[in-house]
């Protein structure tokens, strides 16, 4: 690769080690000094901010290939090292290699036959795609068995690792006290009967000359190797100490050389591109500047990057050195700062090893080197390669708007004027461009640049604008703003899942947020509360069909996970349709008018009846309703107020529409509409629905306050008696139990059957409290409308509102903790009373004590710490599903496959059925009598419906909200 | 195949849809009944192929993240809670988000290990036959046994065991001197001593008078397992209504599945186990595979979030099981046996896998997901892997 030519596609990437000479190939100069700039504030020659390195500085030009910043990507430098040093990352591969390979030949310590058992176990290894560096393992393994090099015979010696890059040889050689400890052990042992050996039987027991037993004694004479072991055995002592003897890194450099490339080709070591010697470095590559670039601050000093200031380091020790060993200092000064280089070097490649002080900036923090920039979540890896930052992109405020589509979002003006479109010009389109570039960068429909037929860009401003427009011809670029209609990628994070990240059209509005109808929601798990979203604008022809074609909010109605809609009627709609379903009420002619009003539906159905009292005609809700549904639907299920719903041919006739209806999650006219008559008619249902809901909901008037979960004084004492006579039995077990008559229930303690028995009361008081407010409130009162509809709540939060709050429970128990015995100071100790233990007897009206209070906050608590460790330990689970799946994909013949065409699933899921269009517990099933019937009698309209039944042709979908004026306003 | 009554002509319509063979079948079976034209049955047969292929996955379909997905995004609404009962309220078993994370882990072993034993024929129906199976699993230690006490002056331990325990938990053996007896021996084979038995009482000491040894001895004695499994720490018998209509079914505490199997009366075709390791070991990796699934979907369920397609958790229990072993999903697992060497070092423990690759001399070809989006091409999958262009011809 020629020096900074970064190629356009890359195919392939090779590792491997680099070559000491390859280093000085591409250096584009040897770097001496350790200073950065001078006095005058200009790089130093030969210094670390060379302007050969690259430039950083706007204006300057690079020494090696003419560039200026910003086009130089940099070259690398190099430093000669006084001595070689070892490189960390391979310290343990090194220490392998050390103690597998012969000290004398570097043969591995290995017969031919091993190794090529080894080698076939490699290539298996490979083949299964498994991990090649346990089969290294094993080899070492083997290998450090030998005494003897199989090769030259030569003894070898265990090799000891100190961390991080010290190795030691280790030796058995003679203690220096050998002759003391021989005499200790022949002297005769009093306490056991020992009678001692004297020399004469000592040189008949080892074959020793009784004169060479005689000058060994005296200490004359070091017995050899073989010697030494005959008289360790026959005195039973040991005559030997450790030897430490320190490889140095030349040395094992040296080592390294003589490994022979098949050996490590047995290893699973590429000889070729990876030589071991390699892994100790002579020489050390400087980055380019670019990628250590120093920052100028506010009083114009010049604070440089944390990779300078360690090579800096290293070249100031580096030149120590040498000076040092060229003026012959002492071989201890030397092997100092060796040591010291090599320490500047580690922590230069990772700052972080264990063992080693970390290298420190003169304010204390850590130095950030090469290993710290690569990992973790911010490293170059996942924070700059994977995640990328991007143009074109907008995050602000969202609110809601129930007049917009659920396929539209609000985008302020701002914000459009600022996202810009391609748009090529042409004849057709020169007056649009032309309008576009006259209005300049401020005025709406405007423009920011034009780009000419040359590949010049002008930037549009409002002094040229007017100018500029009248040159604008066919073939010119112009980036416009963006407009109603165009399409925009809508995220919010987390994107747990594909319905964070969908597709709107823009409508571009005033002031300063997003719009949102509210029905999206529940796929971006969005509220008002001030939430941010993220807008992102389509920059080219593909992505945008893509994103109109598969991501639009309408083509995600149905949820992958459960195959059922999650798009749906949400809170007040559904309050809504419930108060104009439930009871079925009666409209006149101007209020039927009125609900209907922002539909499609511009004519009332023929009225239901005429009034009694007024003689006016009226219409019903349900009827209204069923206007929004279509003609040839048909429905029976219980719905959620447990009544059946029945729909016949688009009429419902029977039933309260509420969540399970169209709801979303789930609900199910809603999920039968988008799955037979498609998403685009799912999509105007929803629309309608949630515009009906809302007419209606303000027809009748919905509001919540105090009053409506005060209970009346009658039932608010039926409430007392039932956690009095709760109290009453809690009281009975406690005594039962102090009197140790209560029986275990099995596998449990007595305590343990008491805490369970207390609590089950105590929940037994709060349901028959909740019971007796949910008598004491009709069935219109707001709050019982929210949770029988499905709205929002439960009946729960009705009970804890009016009744009773009940017990506060920490993992699942009553609350024990705080004082020693007691829960808190105001018990007596060892109190098994409810109130002792976090029972709260008031209701959230009535208003809670200190000490339930307190005890509330206590439970309280358990689920915020709760919500937060989940939320991390959901992130990674999820993080490492996506890993690990990312890759399937079905292919043209069923087959689920990875990446590298390894068949996963022969058919998705068994049967190859989506999950999007089939819930889990339905069975998959065509009707193949109900398709003969509508065939063989004809029930169609036009061809155009038996075509589209038939499958030949899709149903018209619209690609934009904007219908026809979308494709006369975008053909750009 | 069965043999329709229908021309050659609308057969042929008919077997010429890409429709599986019960739907051919089912259009057969109503164009016999009907008696349909050719015409009438190739538009029957197009209408009920446009449907069925509506309900098939896309070709291309980007299967793998849209599971992860549908895994990972309940995960959100799970309970950390550890402790809670799973319809036993007698027995505490992980559930929730920590029992997905270590479905999802390959645990070695499961934080509650537990085994669901059913029963065969009679041991299910009557109580007493399954007492006997539970006595055969749970494992029996001394101090359920009957008291012990040391008598230091004579150096022995006393063993007083209770005679209507040793009845219940040998109910085949008649005579308590004859269990007492089997007790004896078991000590003995143990520990190493003589004991002596009278009726029910046995006793015995160290051979050499020794405190210590005596000590330890009693500390041994509690630890000898005198019948069922060591592992198995208890047993819940509940009578339950299953498909086979009312019978006894066990759960243990601690699980040792392939003994569990073996015993007599076990029903080894239902019984379970909720480490899928053990399953895997005792009845290979199919079992694993569903295990996983069945284990991820009671999970699940348990929570309330019954609705999640199982074919999601199919794609996970076929990954995991892919190679015949049960690989975890993360670091020592799939993500961690990547081919890639930049998507390995995107994942987890970047350095390692870089100078790892060096030495080895790897190469990337990437194809992967992760490598594409690191070197700025187009992903192979879903759109990106589709080779279409866009037509030239003019429209108008």
């Amino acid at each position: 690769m020629s020096a900074g030519q970064a190629p356009k596609e890359i195919g392939e990437i090779s590792f491997g080690l680099m070559d000491p000479e390859e280093y000085r190939d591409m250096s584009a100069t040897k770097v001496i000094t350790a200073d950065t700039y001078d006095d005058d504030g200009f790089p130093i020659d030969m210094g670390l901010m060379d302007p050969r390195l690259g430039v950083i500085d706007p204006g300057l030009e690079c020494k090696t290939c003419g560039q200026r910043s910003g086009s130089c990507n940099g070259h690398f430098g190099h430093i000669e090292l006084a001595a070689p040093v070892i490189h960390v990352g391979f310290s343990k591969l090194i220490r392998r290699l050390l103690r597998g390979t012969c000290r004398e030949c570097a043969n591995l310590l290995l017969t031919e036959e091993e190794k090529d058992e080894y080698r076939d176990d490699l290539e298996r290894t490979k083949s299964l795609r498994q991990d090649v560096s346990d089969v290294m393992t094993a080899a070492i393994r083997e290998a450090r068995k030998k005494d003897h090099c199989p090769h030259c015979g030569e003894v070898q010696y265990d090799v000891k690792h100190e961390k991080p890059t010290t190795y030691y040889e280790v030796q058995q050689v003679l203690a220096s006290d050998y002759s003391e400890r021989i005499a200790a052990s022949m002297q005769p042992d009093e306490d056991e009967d020992d009678a001692g050996i004297s020399p004469q039987e000592l040189a008949e027991q080892t074959d020793i000359d009784i004169s060479r037993i005689n000058e060994i004694l005296s200490g004359e004479f070091r017995p050899r190797r073989e010697d030494r072991e005959a008289i360790e055995a026959a005195i039973g002592a040991d005559l030997t100490t450790e030897d430490m003897n320190k490889l140095m890194p030349s040395d094992i450099r040296d080592w390294f050389e003589d490994i022979p490339g098949e050996d490590l080709e047995a290893l699973g070591v590429d000889a070729e591109r990876s030589r071991p010697e390699w892994m100790i470095l002579t020489v050390l590559p400087v980055p380019p500047v670019t990628a250590r670039p120093s920052i100028t601050l506010d009083n114009g000093q010049r604070s440089e990057d944390d990779l300078t200031h360690k090579l800096v380091d290293i070249i100031r020790i580096n030149q120590r050195f040498m000076e040092n060993r060229e003026a012959g200092a002492p071989q201890l000064i030397i092997e100092d700062l060796w040591e010291l280089l090599q320490y500047h070097v580690t922590t230069f490649m990772d700052n972080e090893i264990s063992g080693t002080p970390p290298a420190r900036h003169r304010s204390g923090r850590p130095l950030k080197t090469l290993s710290q920039r690569l990992k973790g979540k911010e490293g170059r890896f996942r924070g700059s390669l994977s995640g990328k930052r991007v143009n074109f992109s907008a995050r602000t405020v969202i609110s809601p708007d129930p007049t917009l589509s659920l396929n539209e979002v609000g985008v302020p003006d701002r914000v459009a004027t600022e996202m810009t479109q391609t748009m090529v010009v042409n004849e057709k389109n020169l007056e649009r461009a032309r309008r576009y570039v006259r209005n300049g960068p401020e005025g709406h429909p405007g423009a920011n640049y034009v780009t000419r037929p040359d590949g010049r860009r002008v930037r549009v401003t409002e002094k040229v604008c007017e100018e500029l427009a009248e040159r604008v011809e066919p073939g010119w670029e112009v980036q416009r703003h963006l407009i109603d209609g165009d399409i925009i990628i809508f995220n919010r994070q987390p994107s747990l899942h594909r319905m964070s990240i969908m597709a709107h059209e823009v409508v571009v509005m005033p002031y300063k947020t997003f719009r949102l109808n509210t029905v999206v929601c529940p796929p971006y798990n969005a509220d008002f509360d001030g939430d941010e979203m993220n807008m992102h604008a389509l920059q080219n022809e593909e992505a945008r069909a893509e994103a109109r074609v598969l991501m639009r909010v309408q083509e995600q109605i149905l949820s992958p996970r459960f195959g059922e809609n999650i798009i749906g009627a949400i809170q007040d709609h559904i309050s809504g349709t419930y108060l104009l379903t439930h009871d079925n009420p009666q409209f006149n002619e101007t209020q039927a008018s009125d609900l209907l009003r922002q539909t499609r539906i511009d004519e009332l159905p023929d009225p239901a009846g005429i009034s009694e009292d007024t003689g006016e005609p009226y219409w019903e809700g349900r009827q209204l309703f069923s206007e929004l549904l279509p003609d040839d639907l048909n429905l029976e299920f219980t719905g959620t107020t447990g009544e059946p719903v029945v729909i016949e041919d688009g009429q419902l006739v029977e039933g309260t529409i509420a969540e399970d209806e169209v709801g979303g999650f789930g609900g199910e006219i809603v999920d039968t509409i988008t799955k037979v008559h498609g998403n685009t008619r799912a999509r105007i249902f929803i629309n309608e629905v949630a515009a009906l809901a809302m007419r209606s909901i303000m027809h009748f008037g919905f509001s919540i306050g105090i009053d409506d979960e005060t209970v009346s004084v009658e039932a608010r004492e039926r409430i007392d008696e039932a956690i009095q006579s709760a109290y009453d039995r809690v009281q009975e077990l406690i005594e039962t139990y102090e009197n140790g008559d209560l029986e275990s229930l099995p596998g449990r303690t007595v305590d343990e059957t008491l805490e369970m028995k207390i609590m089950q009361t105590l929940g037994k008081a709060r349901d028959s409290a909740g019971d007796v407010a949910e008598e004491n409130f009709a069935e219109d009162n707001p709050a019982v409308v929210m949770a029988n509809s499905g709205a929002r709540g439960s009946m729960l939060n009705l009970t804890q509102m009016a009744g009773c709050v009940g017990q506060q429970a920490v993992r699942g128990e009553r609350i024990n903790r705080g004082y020693e015995d007691r829960t808190l100071s105001h018990f007596e100790p060892n109190d098994l009373s409810s109130e002792a233990h976090g029972f709260v007897e008031n209701s959230y009206t009535s208003g809670l004590t200190p000490k339930e209070f307190f005890f509330h906050a206590m439970g309280g608590r358990e689920g915020l710490v709760d919500t937060a460790v989940r939320t991390s330990k959901s992130g990674y689970l999820q993080r490492r599903l996506i890993n690990a799946l990312s890759e399937l994909e079905t292919q043209y013949d069923g087959t689920v496959r990875d990446t590298s065409d390894t068949i996963v699933q022969f058919e998705f899921g068994e049967d190859g059925t989506s999950p999007v269009q089939v819930s889990s517990d339905d069975e998959v099933d065509i009707d193949v009598d109900h398709v003969a019937d509508r065939i063989l009698n004809s029930e169609f309209d036009s061809d155009d419906e038996k075509a589209e039944f038939l499958g030949v042709q899709e149903p018209p979908t619209n690609l934009s909200e904007h219908g026809a004026a979308w494709e006369v306003e975008s053909d750009d | 195949m069965t043999n329709f009554d229908v021309t050659d002509g609308v057969l042929e319509v008919i077997e010429d849809t890409e429709l599986p063979r019960r739907l051919k079948d089912e259009v057969l079976a109503t164009a016999e009944e009907r008696d349909v034209t050719k015409g009438q049955a190739r538009e029957i047969a197009t209408a009920v192929e446009a449907q069925y292929l509506d309900t098939r996955v896309d070709p291309l379909d980007p299967v793998g993240t849209v599971s992860a997905q549908s895994i990972g995004e309940p995960g959100t609404q799970m309970t950390m809670n550890t402790f809670h009962y799973a319809g036993v309220a007698e027995m505490d078993v992980t559930q929730g988000l920590p029992r997905l994370i270590e479905l999802v882990d390959a645990r070695k072993t499961p934080d509650t290990p537990i085994m669901t034993v059913f029963l065969e024929d009679e041991f299910g129906e009557e109580r007493e036959k399954a007492h006997e199976v539970v006595w055969d699993i749970e494992a029996t230690k001394i101090l359920a046994l009957g008291d012990i006490s040391t008598n230091v002056a004579d150096m022995v331990v006393r063993v007083d065991l209770n005679e209507d325990t040793l009845q219940e938990r040998w109910p085949r053996v008649d005579s308590t001197n004859e269990i007492a007896g089997e007790v004896a021996e078991t000590i003995e084979g143990s520990l190493g001593v003589t004991v002596t038995q009278d009726g029910t009482v046995l006793e015995f000491g160290p051979s050499e008078p020794s405190y210590r040894e005596l000590l330890q001895l009693v500390e041994q004695l509690r630890d000898i397992v005198f019948k069922g499994i060591e592992d198995v720490t208890r047993v819940v018998i509940r009578r339950e209504e299953t498909d086979e209509g009312e019978e006894f079914v066990l759960y243990t505490e601690g699980s040792a599945f392939k003994k569990a199997l073996k015993i007599e009366g076990v029903d080894a075709t239902r019984t379970s186990c909720n480490n899928i390791h053990e399953v895997h070991k005792t009845l290979g990796i199919e079992a694993a595979r569903e295990a996983i699934i069945e284990e991820t979907m009671t999970t699940l369920e348990e929570q309330g979030l019954d609705d999640v397609n199982i074919r999601h958790l199919m794609l996970v229990a076929d990954i995991m099981t892919n190679d015949g072993t049960i690989q975890s999903i993360g670091r020592h697992g799939i993500s961690g046996n990547k081919d890639s060497v930049l998507a390995r070092a995107a994942f987890e423990v970047t350095v390692n896998h870089l100078l790892d690759a060096a030495v080895h001399g790897e190469s990337d070809d990437l194809d992967g997901v992760i490598e594409n989006v690191i070197v700025g091409k187009p992903v192979r999958l879903g759109t990106g892997d589709v080779d279409l262009r866009m037509g030239v011809t003019e429209s108008d």
